[in-house]
């Protein structure tokens, strides 16, 4: 118990969880604004996968690390449509054509990818974002660690979760994308094109998951590898249900799984020797799951989510 | 404008023809991909036939790609036929693999006519379980059964590791993490002299019959049919909705560990941590193709099992990725979502009621 006190008051632990947490915070804001909108985008892991390969192969040709990121928001943004297509005006089953989108995107990039680079054993490498020295900020104790020396893309995440809290309570907009979620009729009934909110928010919700993925190769590491995603993806999809599909709890939901995630890797290396390593390896997604059952019962679905929505049919 | 209307009736001819194009279409698609890698669609369609319908071992080793595709097929269609989005098939396809192993290689030492029959059913056991977890989750704490059998999926790899790196280790390995092999009586007969096709496909074909006879003619079909169709329904005519989701569950995650018993002993022996190459997941493409019905699922696993055969292939003479053989496999789920709702919609001018087109 002492050992885990000891790592609980490090600021490296600190800062390695909201590292950790932040391609989670991309996705399930992602997921979020997609959900409160009445669709379910089990695309995700898939569009985890097409941001970390596009994102990190534009850079690597030359188009920097911001346009890597613009390139990332683009794909992820034209996947989130194909998926809005097909379940919006077409109104298909949205588990299929979420695990469709997912298997699409993920071969499309792996096809790619190994396209352009067919013989290499080991990727080529781009200079990834720094972390942000702040002068003054990033010295101070403690919080100077954990917050001022994270690289932009985290101040992005966090930037967002802000954005998106504004936008769903703060705005008509908000209040039309949590309409469509809730009772598409009403939202007809004021002249508003259900379709149009439904598969904008799609795309832009698709576009921040990309991000999450580019947050991967270009920020967390800095080069694309087969099977990097790992699943983060699923993980979002439990995380948005735990988080009653708010933007704060989605935050503080990806907080608490990056600082357990960073729990196991330093046990891991305390406790490698009496413990099979798998065991903490397993420990998040067991503790996605947990959560997920802890969540379910008085979760607050949006009322109409999975059901498609047909302008003329009551 | 125009309006989107249910049509009457889903004609018959169409639930067969729409798979038939979507799978024209995908391979198709296929195109883009090779001219963008700067290959020949030709020859490359060329070499993939080749190497499915080339020779009789070609043929051979379609349908043993096929055998696996049966199983995880079926588990994904009568689960999907009851709503149960079972998208675990992959895990569960694992822990059949581990129970097979765990019993086959020198455990038990019995006769063949014993020994693989206990090993098929352990098999099938220990996948049922790995799917009647999360329906428990479900039925109980209202948990998606989307998200936990999609993250059992990588725990059950995880715990499989761990297996092969301590108690299931093959002694006699070199230190490689892998199992002992499935003594030689616990083995699937093969089918032909010097060719890996062995008695699991005989088995999954035996099974999708029994599945389509079952689904179409018994009382726990109907029920099973009527839970996906309108579950509200279903109650209301007395029927234990509970009951019936763990009863597909059991069935379903049963299949799905088939699925790892005939690849383990039926093809490789011994198991390792790259048994499927997401073989699960393909049988989501297969049931989808198939219609959701047991016997479609075995039209659909030749196609899906040729496409991976024929992309092997014309990757080991084009020099082409075999990542091919899953762009194509999800265009044709995607295709086929689109050609159902063709079937079940038509396109009608607003106001007019006549046909768009």
């Amino acid at each position: 118990m002492i050992d885990i006190l000891n790592i609980l008051l490090t600021d490296s632990f600190w800062a390695a969880s909201l590292r950790i947490a932040t391609p989670l915070i991309f996705g399930v804001l992602g997921a979020l604004i997609c959900e409160r909108s009445g669709t379910l985008n089990l695309g995700i892991e898939g569009i985890f996968v097409v941001g970390a390969m596009c994102g990190w192969m534009a850079t690597w040709l030359g188009a920097g690390l911001w346009g890597g990121i613009i390139v990332a928001f683009i794909c992820g943004a034209f996947f989130g449509l194909i998926h809005a297509v097909l379940t919006v005006p077409l109104g298909l089953s949205q588990h299929v054509s979420g695990l469709g989108i997912t298997l699409f995107a993920t071969s499309v990039s792996y096809f790619t990818y190994r396209t352009a680079l067919p013989d290499v054993a080991s990727p080529p490498r781009i200079e990834p974002f720094q972390p942000l020295d702040i002068p003054v900020l990033s010295d101070l104790p403690f919080v100077g660690l954990v917050l001022f020396q994270q690289t932009a893309l985290t101040w992005l995440a966090l930037l967002m979760v802000v954005l998106v809290w504004y936008v769903l309570n703060r705005t008509n907009l908000g209040l039309a994308i949590k309409a469509v979620g809730d009772n598409p009729n009403s939202v007809d009934a004021q002249g508003l094109s259900v379709y149009a909110i439904r598969m904008w928010a799609i795309v832009i919700g698709s576009a921040l998951m990309a991000l999450g993925g580019a947050f991967l190769t270009m920020s967390a590491f800095d080069a694309f590898f087969f099977g990097m995603v790992n699943g983060r993806g699923w993980v979002c999809i439990a995380l948005v249900i735990f988080a009653s599909w708010r933007p704060g709890k989605a935050l503080i939901g990806a907080l608490l799984f990056g600082a357990f995630d960073a729990l196991q890797v330093r046990l891991q290396t305390e406790m490698g020797a009496f413990v099979p390593g798998q065991v903490f390896l397993m420990a998040p997604y067991v503790l996605s799951i947990v959560a997920l059952v802890i969540a379910a019962r008085s979760a607050d679905y949006p009322r109409a989510l999975l059901t498609p929505w047909f302008k003329g049919q009551r | 404008m125009i309006r989107i209307e249910p049509r009457e009736k889903i004609s018959n001819s169409s639930t067969v023809l729409i798979p038939i194009i979507a799978a024209v279409v995908s391979l198709l698609f296929a195109a883009i991909p090779l001219l963008a890698a700067g290959a020949n669609p030709f020859v490359a369609y060329v070499e993939m036939a080749k190497g499915v319908f080339g020779s009789v071992f070609a043929i051979s080793e379609m349908l043993t790609r096929a055998t696996p595709l049966i199983y995880t097929g079926l588990a994904a269609a009568i689960a999907f036929r009851a709503k149960l989005w079972n998208i675990g098939a992959e895990g569960q396809l694992y822990l059949g693999a581990i129970a097979a192993v765990t019993v086959g290689s020198g455990f038990f030492d019995l006769p063949a006519v014993l020994l693989l029959p206990l090993i098929i059913v352990l098999g099938g056991c220990a996948g049922a379980a790995g799917m009647a977890a999360p329906t428990y989750l479900k039925v109980r704490f209202g948990a998606d059964e989307v998200v936990t059998t999609l993250l059992l999926n990588f725990i059950i790899i995880i715990f499989l590791q761990m297996l092969l790196e301590g108690p299931l280790q093959d002694p006699m390995g070199l230190g490689w993490p892998q199992s002992a092999p499935i003594l030689d009586q616990g083995m699937f007969p093969p089918l032909i002299d010097r060719m890996r096709i062995h008695s699991g496909l005989i088995l999954a074909v035996l099974l999708a019959v029994i599945a389509h006879f079952m689904i179409k003619y018994s009382v726990w079909g109907f029920k099973l049919r009527a839970v996906g169709e309108n579950s509200a329904a279903a109650k209301h005519a007395g029927i234990n909705i509970n009951r019936s989701l763990f009863g597909v569950a059991l069935l379903s995650g049963g299949l799905a560990g088939l699925a790892g018993v005939s690849e383990v002993a039926g093809l490789k022996g011994y198991l390792t941590a790259d048994l499927s190459p997401g073989f699960g997941y393909a049988g989501i493409v297969v049931a989808m193709l198939a219609g959701l019905s047991p016997l479609g699922v075995l039209i659909a696993s030749v196609f899906i099992a040729s496409v991976f055969v024929g992309a092997d292939s014309m990757s080991r003479a084009m020099g082409i990725s075999s990542f091919l053989a899953d762009l194509v496999v999800s265009v044709s789920l995607l295709c086929v979502l689109v050609g159902g709702f063709i079937s079940k919609f038509k396109i009608v001018r607003a106001g007019t009621g006549k046909r768009f087109k």
